[in-house]
């Protein structure tokens, strides 16, 4: 059966009829056509599909589209400003080579803004931390710690313009 | 996915109703952590799914006259950032710390965590040692159930036809306790446990036990309070030889099996070795709290 919903995607108020047992992160991709979200797992384990929900990062693949109604949704294509200029989480992974082949990077850069968001100035371990539910196979890992470090002491991720 | 349909009841009464009209083929959905991916699995396979979302007052903690009381819908994500439980009941807070990730822990509930009553559910010794009860609401009316009656098995529960749990309520502990919860697993992220250890020390001020509780999980085929290792420790010093000694009689009170995860008798080793840490963490947290007045 059809639903219709309202949420804001990305900033904007949007509705659409979705069917009940269509999850966020295919909604998104197969509606709006918005591919950042990956399904790597599917049952929640790699964060790939991370997306933030009134600023709460979830796991888009394990969430029916239908719970996001009357709420706000932020995907890695919401990030960058009107002109196209990237976050500043966005531009360190660039700086700090934290990208190898991408697959994860949305979900990581999502994850990264959700706990940014929540706490401006954490430490490495929080760092550790709040990332533990997003996989990377290429880089280690430690790239990516290096440029969420970096964008966090820019002090430019508190607000959600920059 | 296979196809259902979805609800979102805007009262427990209503929510019932549903249970009731819908029977074997209804499901209720809190975070869907769980259920989405059994769903995925083809393990479970619901016709219709009642979400609790929009159900006024579960997403409520409250703390009055020393109880605290825990709705159904708080995350995990929640009770991690409650400093109250952090303060008071430090090993609920060590059982939610580490359980899944930050996504995870942002959707998944308490009350999923407990009603799927998997072994490996990180809340469940915690709760048993907090001695917490269950408030249920049904279509015969409300009723309240201890923990330890609640669990019946692997998957299975208490909660009757058209049941639906509102909230956890878990008594002040005494004074002067210092408590702990040890996961055991492989990796500190996105595991689950091998076992669960949940200790509560009450010591007088000669650091003799005054009241001991440990309740374990993955040890049997549900949790429990270890209580022949509960009585030898009180009355005692709180050495770490006594420890030690009531660790082996937990042992003795276990039943752990051999799953794909591990052994039993890498369980039962564990118990005796997990039990005096879970202790001396506790009574380190004791100390603190008496330093800080």
């Amino acid at each position: 059966m059809a639903v219709k919903i309202s949420f804001k995607l990305n900033g904007e108020d949007v509705s659409i009829n979705v069917d009940d047992h269509v999850t966020l992160m295919d909604m998104l991709r197969e509606e709006f056509d918005l591919f950042g979200a990956k399904e790597g797992c599917g049952y929640g384990e790699c964060g790939s599909c991370t997306v933030l929900v009134d600023d709460k990062a979830v796991n888009s693949c394990l969430m029916l589209a239908v719970a996001v109604n009357g709420r706000s949704v932020l995907t890695i294509e919401g990030l960058a400003g009107p002109r196209g200029e990237l976050d500043p989480l966005q531009k360190s992974f660039v700086e700090k080579g934290a990208v190898q082949c991408g697959f994860c990077t949305p979900g990581m850069i999502m994850s990264a803004k959700a706990l940014l968001l929540e706490k401006p100035c954490p430490t490495e371990e929080e760092i550790r931390k709040g990332m533990a539910g997003n996989l990377c196979r290429c880089t280690g890992y430690a790239k990516i710690v290096e440029a969420i470090k970096a964008a966090s002491e820019r002090g430019c991720s508190c607000g959600k313009d920059s | 996915m296979r196809r259902f349909t979805y609800y979102e009841p805007e009262s427990l009464k209503e929510a019932i109703a549903l249970l009731e009209k819908n029977g074997e083929t209804a499901r209720l959905l809190a975070g869907g952590t769980d259920l989405i991916v059994e769903i995925k699995q083809e393990k479970k396979s619901p016709d219709h799914l009642v979400s609790l979302r929009r159900i006024p007052g579960l997403q409520e903690m409250d703390f009055s006259d020393g109880e605290l009381c825990i709705g159904a819908m708080v995350t995990h994500r929640m009770i991690e950032k409650a400093e109250l439980i952090r303060d008071k009941y430090s090993l609920l807070a060590d059982a939610v710390d580490n359980l899944g990730s930050v996504q995870v822990r942002n959707v998944a509930t308490i009350g999923g965590n407990i009603c799927n009553a998997a072994p490996s559910a990180d809340t469940a010794a915690p709760l048993v040692a907090l001695g917490a009860r269950l408030v249920v609401e049904g279509p015969a009316g409300e009723r309240q159930i201890p923990i330890d009656e609640f669990f019946k098995g692997p998957g299975k529960t208490d909660l009757g036809a058209g049941e639906i749990l509102r909230c956890i309520r878990i008594p002040a502990l005494p004074q002067g306790a210092g408590s702990c919860y040890i996961k055991h697993a492989r990796r500190k992220a996105m595991d689950l446990p091998l076992l669960g250890i949940a200790v509560i020390i009450v010591p007088d001020a000669n650091m003799v036990c005054r009241e001991a509780r440990i309740a374990l999980s993955l040890a049997g085929p549900k949790p429990f309070r270890a209580e022949q290792a509960e009585a030898f420790v009180t009355g005692k010093p709180l050495s770490e030889e006594v420890w030690k000694q009531a660790g082996e009689i937990a042992v003795g009170e276990s039943n752990p099996r051999s799953s794909f995860r591990t052994t039993a008798a890498y369980r039962r080793k564990m118990i005796g070795t997990l039990i005096p840490r879970a202790a001396a963490v506790s009574l380190q947290r004791v100390n603190r709290a008496w330093m800080k007045g």
